[in-house]
């Protein structure tokens, strides 16, 4: 039994109204990848924040090697040999790979840089990760993986001793994400211990050697990977056992709600110069339609369409039958469409509002300045999504950026569903959350297809898209290159149609849009 | 009192330019060596007094103040509000004095071209999607020639006694312009609150993306807080040019964008935009003003007068910034 390399002891952290860690454990050995898993709000990314300095712990202490720390900025942290790649690039993506990866100990003297020394050291830093790169190319213009793999090197040129990788594979490719799990396991090789934060089951499987689950801000336990079969784990992240349940086949759920009249909405020649090439497409009630295709297929160029936030250069939409022109998101939302963003930081939140004033938010918008909700209204929504949706926060108006990511996400969620909208476009919605959370997020949308709304689901997961969908369209490059009905759509045949090889024919001649060719 | 409403007392903004205020206070009182400069006197129904004057003369800063704060908060900033107080007094005066316009017309005129200036820096910005600062200095520099234009670049004197009233008269004993402005305060604050205006504002500014993505129409939002930044400042200029009788093309609202920005950051409003707090800022005018009469009173050049002056907004703003504040806190609190 080898003196680990870190022991995190007895770790607690309070924030007003929430305890995000009470008395956790923790230690990685020197030489293993460990993983650190739990749902949303368990407490990883809390531990994490105490571990690189960002947050101060309020109890506990911690060990590296022996020796005491108390990491109190991430500086520090990097100083003790605790190095961090985050899920997000922290680097500039204008400058090039050498500078970011010597950028704030640049060698040289009297404040004159020595590239030669630069250059030297950001070279032996990407050899050994035996990564190929040109080191003068600028950051921005390289691929999210090589750029991870830079931030890899940049925290390691910092002999470092422990390398904490959080969630870092969030947006990279199978292949790439091979690529990374080599470099792990050759560090792993030269006796750095590795902590590894994932939302993916198939990689902890895949690199790990021990994991340790938290939940609710407690430790659950630390077990050997290969001592703990896949579905225990999840239980123990969920803190309920979980039945295996096959997934039910598509279309298995009854049959839509209606299938006659005119759909919902319905789009003939719908393009975008840049965004997406003609594209017929229609919503009906009861209905989930998922979009599949890969990154940069046009799947979040055609949600943003639909809902007006990019303007089409050509094509006609129409609603309930009649021809409407949607020229803003606020067009959109009066026709009883909703649009949860893949991008939530951005796009969504309004982070120093409280969670009351996000999620009443869009349905005031949209009754304008004069038709106020009161306040027991506002609290009475407040009180019943908070509810139904389950979302973990210390009361309606804690500043919703203290809430977990899936915890945001329901709000965003309820913010949308609180205008009780007829349409509503979910664009990865269970991007960056965990099991649980997904589960949860994938009930409420079957939920809302059963009330007779029309679904329209982006996702990236392939199984996620059959699981939930009623009817599948497939987009490449910009273009539709499929639709699945019901019954016919497999994972196989979707990654055909996503990859290439068959393209669907022409849609035949649509029925109302004789403008359609002039414009 | 509950623990939480002691607690958020405490944390409010409000607490440190209330404590600069009684601070200004205190060091006229120790100056003097007599409380001359708390006493209130009555003569002909009407109060007279420093504090009394601190509150009439430090009207104009509040007003621009108001409009500031509602421009801040949609991430934005008005730099054209010294000129457009300028274009307010001019375009008045010239009615009343060359046009003999009736009074209410002339008010009337000088608010709804202000307004529209204010409206034109909002398009700008909302619309062409310029930079604030870029966008409103436009207008501060080309303002300032329009108000001279007007009077031919001169100062025009006004005789008009009901004009006079608005920078110089009383009601119910008290100064008609503080009055005035109060009310004002009272009537957007309550509007604001009772709307849905006020949350649409902090939305616009503390995620413009997402607030447009929720559906809000934001460019009408912010050119909204512009219009309320001219107007108010059109006010301004109108009880400038009453208080002295006179309207300056010149020099009515010079550095008056500044003072403004000052009321609002001291008073809590970020510059970033989001969250606001209108009694802030109307508190932080009245700092601002304590601190120029404390000035005179304690005999300070005038031309050294800007230095205590920005100690003190340092001073302040330093007290609200969590982190000092932390810092502070760990002076007196044991080591754990």
């Amino acid at each position: 039994m080898t003196e680990p390399l870190l022991a995190m002891r007895g770790i607690g952290k309070r924030f007003p109204g929430v305890v995000a860690l009470n008395g956790v454990d923790f230690s990685v050995r020197a030489g293993e990848i460990h993983a650190l898993l739990g749902e949303n709000g368990a407490g990883k990314s809390t531990l994490i924040k105490v571990l690189t300095g960002v947050y101060e712990s309020d109890a506990g202490a911690i060990s590296l090697a022996g020796r005491r720390i108390a990491p109190a900025t991430p500086k520090d942290a990097e100083h003790c040999g605790i190095s961090t790649v985050y899920q997000e690039v922290n680097l500039v993506p204008s400058l090039s790979v050498a500078e970011n990866i010597m950028l704030g100990r640049q060698p040289g003297r009297l404040g004159f840089l020595n590239w030669r020394a630069l250059r030297q050291h950001a070279r032996a830093a990407l050899a050994r990760l035996e990564i190929d790169c040109d080191i003068d190319a600028e950051l921005g213009s390289l691929s999210v993986a090589l750029q991870q793999m830079v931030a890899i090197a940049r925290a390691l040129d910092l002999r470092a001793r422990l390398l904490v990788l959080d969630e870092p594979t969030a947006s990279l490719d199978e292949k790439e994400v091979a690529e990374l799990f080599a470099v792990m396991r050759r560090l792993r090789g030269e006796g750095l211990g590795i902590v590894f934060v994932t939302h993916f089951l198939e990689q902890v499987y895949a690199v790990t050697d021990r994991i340790t689950v938290l939940r609710n801000g407690e430790l659950v336990g630390e077990y050997a990977t290969t001592g703990l079969p896949r579905l225990s784990l999840v239980g123990k992240m969920l803190g309920r056992e979980i039945v295996a349940e096959p997934a039910p086949p598509i279309g298995a759920k009854t049959g839509s709600v209606e299938q006659v009249g005119p759909p919902l909405f319905a789009a003939r020649g719908l393009a975008r110069r840049g965004g997406i090439h003609p594209l017929d497409l229609d919503l009906r009630r009861g209905e989930i339609v998922g979009l599949a295709g890969l990154l940069g297929s046009g799947r979040t160029e055609t949600a943003r369409l639909i809902f007006g936030i990019d303007r089409a250069d050509a094509g006609e939409v129409r609603v309930r039958g009649t021809s409407v022109k949607l020229a803003s998101a606020r067009d959109a939302a009066r026709q009883g469409f909703a649009f949860c963003s893949e991008d939530r930081k951005i796009e969504g939140i309004l982070p120093n509002l409280s969670v009351r004033e996000n999620l009443v938010f869009a349905l005031q918008a949209k009754q304008g300045a004069w038709r106020v909700l009161g306040r027991a209204e506002q609290l009475r929504l407040c009180d019943h999504y908070i509810t139904a949706l389950r979302i973990k926060t210390p009361g309606p108006d804690a500043p919703i950026r203290n809430l977990s990511g899936g915890n945001q996400q329901k709000v965003l969620l309820a913010r949308w569903l609180a205008t009780q909208p007829e349409l509503i476009i979910l664009d990865e919605p269970t991007r960056g959350i965990d099991v649980g959370a997904k589960a949860e997020i994938e009930q409420i949308i079957a939920k809302l297809r059963a009330d007779g709304l029309a679904v329209l689901f982006i996702s990236s997961e392939i199984e996620e898209v059959v699981r939930n969908s009623t009817r599948v369209v497939v987009l490449r490059e910009r273009r539709r290159v499929g639709e699945f009905a019901a019954g016919e759509a497999t994972a196989d045949k979707l990654m055909a149609a996503m990859a290439g090889g068959h393209i669907e024919h022409e849609p035949p001649d649509s029925d109302f849009s004789p403008r359609r060719d002039t414009k | 009192m509950s623990e939480a409403q002691a607690h958020s007392f405490w944390r409010s903004p409000v607490i440190w330019p209330l404590a600069g205020i009684l601070a200004l206070v205190l060091a006229n009182l120790l100056h003097d060596r007599s409380v001359a400069f708390l006493s209130v006197t009555v003569s002909d129904g009407h109060l007279y007094g420093s504090l009394i004057d601190i509150f009439s003369q430090g009207s104009r800063c509040m007003l621009v103040a108001l409009g500031m704060t509602l421009v801040i908060a949609v991430s934005g900033v008005d730099l054209a509000v010294g000129s457009i107080m300028a274009i307010g007094g001019a375009l008045a005066a010239i009615l009343l004095t060359q046009h003999s316009a009736p009074l209410v017309l002339a008010v009337a005129a000088a608010l709804a071209v202000t307004a529209a200036a204010g409206l034109t820096s909002g398009l700008l910005v909302a619309g062409l999607r310029l930079q604030p600062i870029v966008a409103t200095l436009i207008l501060m520099v080309a303002g300032r020639g329009v108000a001279q234009l007007i009077t031919d670049g001169n100062v025009v004197t006004i005789q008009r006694p009901g004009f006079e009233f608005l920078g110089n008269g009383y009601l119910i004993g008290l100064p008609f312009s503080a009055v005035l402005v109060a009310v004002l305060y009272l009537i957007v604050n309550t509007v604001l609150r009772r709307s849905a205006l006020g949350l649409f504002i902090e939305a616009a500014g503390d995620n413009e993306t997402a607030s447009r993505f929720a559906g809000l129409a934001v460019a009408r939002v912010k050119c909204l807080a512009y219009v309320a930044s001219g107007f108010c400042a059109g006010l301004a200029g109108l009880l400038a040019a009453s208080n002295i009788r006179a309207a300056d093309p010149l020099t009515s609202g010079t550095n008056m964008e500044l003072d403004a920005i000052f009321a609002v950051v001291v008073g809590g409003t970020a510059l970033t935009g989001g969250r606001f707090s209108l009694l802030g800022s109307w508190i932080g005018a009245l700092l601002l003003q304590t601190l120029t009469v404390t000035m005179y009173n304690l005999g300070v050049a005038p031309a050294v007068a800007p230095v205590p002056k920005a100690l003190l907004i340092i001073g302040v703003c330093l007290l609200q910034s969590e982190k000092s504040r932390r810092w502070l806190g760990g002076l007196w609190r044991k080591p754990v």
